[in-house]
């Protein structure tokens, strides 16, 4: 019975102005993998949708000057994967998008959508936070930048202003030496949502970790970035009692919930058995190249 | 293994017939199809897990521009529940006629109480919730040990158990001997008591339906079931409508496990499409299949097994608590009867519960009842056998049941391959392989057994030969698990004749003699009974006919390779008559070619089973993952290896999925809180090794190729078999399903707690 009109823009300033225009009936639309299957289940019902994937900036990957990475909002997970660098300096972030759901998703599925969905659960996001990813939003006020971190209000909220879209993530440049991870517990091996997920990135110098950033979801209402754990790495050369201080305060942070998806108990265990998996194959990559 | 001598298609593993659609995305499902003029039903659910309804106001509703035709119970024939039961199959149509539409009272969060046909689906949704139903909230039960308090809400006021109105519905004993003086022959006793959780079928395909009543009252559906003809007698009873006037196409079926064995939407869609002059189109969404469709019964279960020391069990006893949901008729009679029939055990009482709460009505799932009861009485034979340093699998071939044997549920055993599966499992490259550096992560191996009834029951075939001399089989069970492609296989060689040329269809109620349905793993057992007649028959058409045209006597020819001979020298000298050249001549010889055989089968045998089962452990995050795999089974005659691995492969999936993540969930307010496949946690693809099979074939002599029943006896061993195999990677026992990552994790914190105390 409802209408719903579809807008397919070519360019950000048009997609903007008609996102700005609908108001809060609108929704912006990148893969739809979390829009559609909302939309089926009576969730959301947006009178306007506004898909983003005909913006070229949306769209495209750069290896910016410097040796970071700009990555449209709206690229699909496997488009990330067939970029011929990006997988190489940045593997964590890059095996935690392309965990998101299977084959057919990973061809839709973008990081800007993961995190504009505001799931806690979300696996991209702890990996960004990690990486140190600073987002680009635009919207009838012009452009300004946040930390990833920054993004998530609660579950299915966000900090954009109305009227804003996500336009792309930054990814700053590598010292060498850095390596990053993704790790995420589910019951089964795929197709499944995260009870914890901890992404990590490392830089290491002459055994010592010299930088260190973690990011935490599924264990609060938002993705966390738990510095405390970082503090506990940088400095040492990762042994035993530095791992077990960043786990407890990984374990720390967590403000859980019991639900269908695990205990209280189950996911703050979980959160540092992680982080001690997570930091060990982070290391291993740093130290390898 | 696998001996096929002299058989040229009986054995092979040929491409099945509807194997081309499925793949390429042709083959018709329910939802596929539609018609013109077609409008959409929706139902209004109850939200109340328990509720008086005290008047249902729909006129608004009914106003809605677009809306074609409301239906409440009004519109359902009542079976009134003080008149008595009337049987259909395993069903009361008391309860069917309550399930599919509530009637006095809302039994459980989902329970349709209205439906709604209108122009757009939208249009109907929106209509249902212009429905006012006047509900009176009543305090409400889920668990088995809630509801059989004695202070529990009751569902069914009018049933009395010792007395008193209670949720005990129900009640079945089989016994044996004298459990007390058996018991006091043991040197060993170990009682345990389980719990499991409901689990669904997950078939992928939701429940749909389109449904034609034209305007003389001839009444046409398109559904997928597992059985054309149930559809048809539930809808007709449900309806009024005379059976004969009620066509019920079967679509391909996208699984069913028994959860299609029942109808949820035809009668509903049958009345909305009768009022409003339009054919009707319902789907289920996969919340509604999650919320109202049958899940298999949650259950507690104790049972007690007491063994001498050279190993002999000398009494058991077993008392099998099993949630039926909102209606009565859990399925005990699977957990009481089947889960000892494995072992000859001298003195036995074995008992099942039938307990009704709000939830929604259990539907039967791949030998229901039985893997609950096994999953109980095979660990405690681990546990026994262990106790008396055994190993698990001598001590059931000790106590394993043979011809002869009186099995607890009643009869005398026939010969039968249960001994000879634990024996193959024994002699497995599974079982003598060590079980491998897990690299810190303890492994563990487990074994269990388990029996399923089998079915026979009422099954009817037509065969034709075509006039250019091919064959057309039609029969009346929906296909779930490969039987046309095993149907042609004996068909092709009976006739002597290429595989190919033989086409094996689902024939609708109105063209194919009645045929009870898919399940109790009858199919094949029944429908190669009748087909084997059939042709035989037909055999013997061919060979009056090459005599008649040869001028000998029709006992002097014989059918061989897809030809008439003559029998020998004696009988003439004639070239054969192949079957195209007899199809070519039968209009002048007497007409059509072709056989038809209805029969009520008779003389299933049992299936047994034992699987062995490879765990690892991740101690850490508490994931038990299984990394290898075997079922044992005897299957009879595998008259298609692959699809009879395939039976064996996907029970045995889904019985992993039951020991290790599915399992519903409630919330507080009595809801299902994973009703989708994101937090129903089926295994997926990934989570499995490859299952290894083993068929063992002792074929059934009442049977003319010796088949038994496959489908079902491959789920009943399996939650034991993880679970024992978890046990001896971890040294710890668990009591209750699933066994999933959370609950594994804070056991082995308590271990770890409890060693350092
Ligand atoms: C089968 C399946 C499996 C899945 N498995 C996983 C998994 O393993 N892990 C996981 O984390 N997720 C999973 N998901 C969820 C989903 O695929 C991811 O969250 C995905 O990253 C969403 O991206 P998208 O491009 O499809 O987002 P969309 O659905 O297009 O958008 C998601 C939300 O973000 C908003 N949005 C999108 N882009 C922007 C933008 N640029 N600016 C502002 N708002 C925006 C939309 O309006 C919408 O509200 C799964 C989904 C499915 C269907």
């Amino acid at each position: 019975m409802a209408e719903i009109r579809y807008l397919a823009p070519r360019s950000l300033d048009e997609a903007i102005g008609a996102f700005a225009a609908a108001g809060s009936a609108a929704r912006i639309l990148a893969g739809g993998t979390d829009l559609l299957v909302q939309m089926r289940s009576g969730m959301v019902a947006p009178g306007v949708i506004v898909d983003i994937k005909k913006i070229p900036e949306m769209t495209t990957i750069e290896e910016t000057s410097d040796g970071g990475f700009r990555i449209g909002a709206a690229v699909s997970g496997a488009v990330l994967a067939e970029h011929a660098r990006f997988g190489k300096v940045w593997p964590g972030v890059l095996e935690a998008v392309n965990l998101i759901g299977s084959k057919q998703v990973q061809g839709r599925a973008s990081a800007g959508g993961n995190l504009c969905n505001g799931s806690p659960a979300g696996d991209s996001v702890p990996a960004m936070i990690a990486a140190g990813a600073v987002v680009t939003v635009q919207g009838p006020n012009g452009r300004r930048e946040m930390k990833v971190e920054e993004v998530p209000a609660g579950p299915g909220r966000t900090n954009l202003k109305p009227g804003e879209i996500l336009v792309s993530f930054k990814l700053p440049p590598r010292p060498p030496g850095s390596g990053d991870a993704y790790l995420r517990m589910i019951p089964r091996t795929e197709m499944d949502i995260a009870v914890v997920g901890i992404g990590v990135s490392l830089t290491i110098k002459d055994g010592v970790c010299t930088a260190a950033r973690v990011g935490l979801g599924a264990v609060a209402p938002t993705a966390l970035l738990v510095e405390p754990a970082a503090k506990a790495l940088i400095g040492t050369k990762l042994d035993a009692a530095a791992l077990e201080k960043a786990a407890e305060a990984c374990r720390a942070a967590c403000r859980p919930i019991d639900d269908k998806r695990g205990t209280v108990a189950y996911r703050i265990k979980t959160a540092g058995v992680l982080l001690k998996r997570t930091v060990a194959i982070a290391a291993k990559r740093a130290t390898e190249k | 293994m696998n001996v096929v001598t002299n058989n040229k298609w009986i054995g092979q593993r040929t491409i099945r017939p509807d194997g081309m659609d499925k793949v390429t995305g042709r083959a018709q499902f329910a939802a596929d199809f539609n018609m013109p003029g077609q409008i959409w039903g929706k139902i209004l659910r109850s939200p109340h897990p328990h509720a008086r309804i005290r008047g249902i106001n729909t006129s608004k509703a009914e106003k809605l521009p677009g809306v074609k035709a409301v239906v409440t119970a009004k519109d359902i024939v009542d079976f009134p529940i003080e008149k008595g039961a009337v049987p259909l199959g395993i069903q009361d149509m008391r309860w069917m006629c309550r399930n599919v539409m509530a009637r006095e009272k809302a039994l459980f969060p989902g329970h349709p109480v209205a439906a709604v046909a209108a122009t757009t689906e939208e249009i109907a949704a929106e209509a249902c919730k212009l429905i006012e139903v006047d509900y009176e909230v009543l305090p409400w039960t889920i668990e088995i040990e809630d509801a059989i308090k004695p202070d529990a809400p009751v569902l069914h006021e009018w049933n009395k158990w010792e007395g008193k109105p209670s949720n005990i519905v129900g009640r079945l004993e089989h016994k044996k001997g004298d459990i007390a003086e058996g018991f006091k022959q043991a040197d060993v006793v170990i009682e345990r008591t389980f719990t499991t959780r409901p689990v669904h079928q997950g078939y992928i395909e939701p429940h749909a339906c389109t449904i034609s009543v034209a305007g003389d009252g001839k009444t046409t559906i398109w559904s997928s079931s597992q059985g054309q003809f149930m559809v048809r007698a539930m809808t007709s009873l449900l309806t009024g409508i005379p059976q004969s006037d009620i066509r019920a196409i079967p679509a391909e079926i996208g699984g069913g496990f028994g959860g299609k064995t029942i109808i949820y939407l035809e009668p509903i869609a049958t009345m909305l499409a009768k009022k409003s002059g339009r054919p009707v189109k319902m789907v289920m969404t996969r919340d509604e299949v999650m919320r109202a469709t049958g899940p298999t019964s949650a259950s507690r279960s104790t049972v007690k097994i007491g063994a001498t020391k050279d190993g002999r069990i000398v009494a058991a006893r077993g008392t099998f608590y099993l949630q039926a949901g909102a209606l009565p008729g859990s399925p005990i009679r699977g957990a009481a009867g089947c889960s000892f029939t494995p072992y000859d055990i001298p003195n036995l009482l074995s008992e099942g519960y039938d307990v009704c709460s709000n939830r929604s009505k259990v539907a039967a799932y791949r030998a229901p009842g039985a893997p609950i009861g096994a999953y109980a009485v095979e660990c405690v034979m681990d546990e026994v056998a262990e106790a008396l340093k055994i190993d698990p699998l001598d001590f059931r071939k000790i106590n394993g049941a043979k011809e002869g044997t009186k099995a607890s549920h009643g009869p005398v055993l026939p010969r039968i391959g249960y001994i000879e599966t634990v024996e193959a499992a024994k002699a497995s490259p599974h079982y003598n392989a060590p079980l491998g550096d897990g690299h810190g992560k303890p492994r563990g191996r487990g074994v269990a057994s388990g029996f399923w009834f089998n079915a026979g029951g009422e099954s009817s075939a037509q065969v034709n030969i075509t006039e250019d001399g091919n064959v057309v089989v039609t029969t009346g069970h929906p296909d779930i698990g490969g039987s046309r492609a095993a149907i042609a296989n004996i068909c092709a060689e009976l006739l002597g004749i290429d595989y190919s040329r033989v086409s094996v269809i689902i024939g609708d109620t109105q063209t194919v003699g009645f045929s009870n349905l898919t399940g109790g793993s009858r199919v094949l057992f029944a429908s190669a009974m009748v087909v084997t007649q059939s042709t035989e028959k037909i055999i013997q058409t061919l060979r009056e006919r090459a005599a008649k045209i040869w001028n000998i006597d029709p006992e002097a020819v014989k059918w061989e390779n897809g030809a008439a001979h003559p029998s020998s020298p004696n009988a003439g000298q004639f070239e054969p008559l192949t079957l195209a050249e007899l199809a070519d001549k039968a209009p002048a010889m007497g007409g059509p070619i072709g056989a038809g055989v209805q029969l009520n089968t008779q003389g299933a045998d049992g299936g047994y089973g034992t699987h062995v089962c490879d765990v690892e452990i991740d101690t850490d995050l508490g994931i038990a993952r299984v990394i290898r795999y075997t079922a044992v089974q005897d299957v009879g005659r595998a008259i298609h290896p692959g699809y009879v691995e395939g039976q064996l492969q996907g029970g045995v999936v889904q019985g992993i999925g039951w020991a290790l993540n599915e399992e519903y969930i409630y919330n507080k307010d009595g809801k299902v809180d994973n009703a989708g496949f994101l937090d129903y946690r089926m295994p997926v693809c990934s989570d499995m090794p490859m299952i290894d099979c083993i068929m063992v074939e002792i074929p059934n002599p009442k049977h003319p190729q010796g088949v038994k029943g496959v489908g079902e006896v491959p789920v009943v061993p399996v939650m034991a078999a993880v679970a024992n195999a978890i046990y001896n990677a971890l040294g710890i026992r668990f009591y209750s399903l699933p066994m999933s990552p959370p609950k594994i994790s804070a056991a082995l914190d308590a271990n770890v707690k409890q060693a350092a105390e």
